[in-house]
């Protein structure tokens, strides 16, 4: 049921095209929900406050193979609780608990 | 007048330091927070852990880790110190009281909102979808129900 409004939302506003699939969605309903989940933000959902930096194994789910730090149109994570895993995310960088960048 | 803060120190020693030099550093914090007049209110040892990349010749180090209430003159001397310690491959100070008092808040936050909605009988908790969704996204909400 909770899939998918943010998509939507800017279906809106890029007007003509997305105007069409609006209107099939409607009949549709629960269809759209098997193309696309709904992304929650990991944090807010859990009610985690405090991101620490010392914390490997919360920050490891964000920072994939690469080392690079996964970008919240991915992991739905909200703004604010991005902005706070980001700095975590350097600090532990800074103390080699997490890699810069991994081969 | 200096004011108190709190700090949180990270330091990661060369994994060679010996179990006597990691008390000797700890030790000689401990003097330099005694001397400022400050306080250690926690120490942590995470022991030898692999390092995510390698440090010079290094490829694992010793997290040692404190909780320090001081002036930033003394965490000024403290970074100082550990700088020119050749055994320190990497060290962190973070001040920790204004994140502490944030997360403080929001906790409060959240509990007095809990306890205004069980005062008017609803649940506890928030339905998780309108919460998120904010007014953009109302109209695709009906959509869906119906």
């Amino acid at each position: 049921m909770a899939d998918e409004q943010r998509r939507s939302g800017q279906g809106g506003r890029s007007g003509r095209g997305g105007g069409g699939r609006a209107g099939a969605e409607r009949g549709t309903g629960q269809r759209r929900s098997l193309f696309r989940r709904r992304k929650l933000c990991k944090f807010c959902v859990e009610k985690i406050d405090h991101i620490d930096y010392k914390d490997v194994r919360m920050l490891t789910p964000f920072v994939p193979d690469r080392g690079k730090i996964l970008p919240r149109r991915i992991s739905g994570v909200c703004a604010a609780h991005q902005r706070r895993l980001q700095t975590a995310i350097k600090r532990a960088r800074q103390l080699a608990l997490i890699p810069y960048v991994a081969d | 007048m200096n004011t108190t803060r709190k700090y949180e120190l990270v330091y990661v020693l060369a994994p060679e330091v010996s179990e006597e030099g990691v008390t000797e550093l700890h030790a000689q914090i401990e003097a330099t927070v005694a001397r400022f007049e400050g306080q250690i209110e926690k120490s942590e040892n995470w022991g030898r852990r692999r390092l995510a990349y390698e440090i010079g010749p290094h490829k694992e180090g010793i997290y040692l880790l404190e909780f320090i209430n001081g002036s930033g003159e003394l965490m000024k001397e403290i970074d100082r110190r550990l700088r020119v310690n050749e055994q320190v491959l990497r060290h962190l100070v973070v001040r920790v009281d204004e994140e502490l008092r944030a997360v403080e808040r929001a906790r409060s936050r959240r509990q007095a909102d809990a306890q205004r909605r069980v005062a008017r009988g609803l649940p506890a908790e928030p339905p998780p979808a309108r919460r998120e969704a904010g007014e953009l996204d109302q109209d695709t909400d009906e959509g869906e129900e119906a």
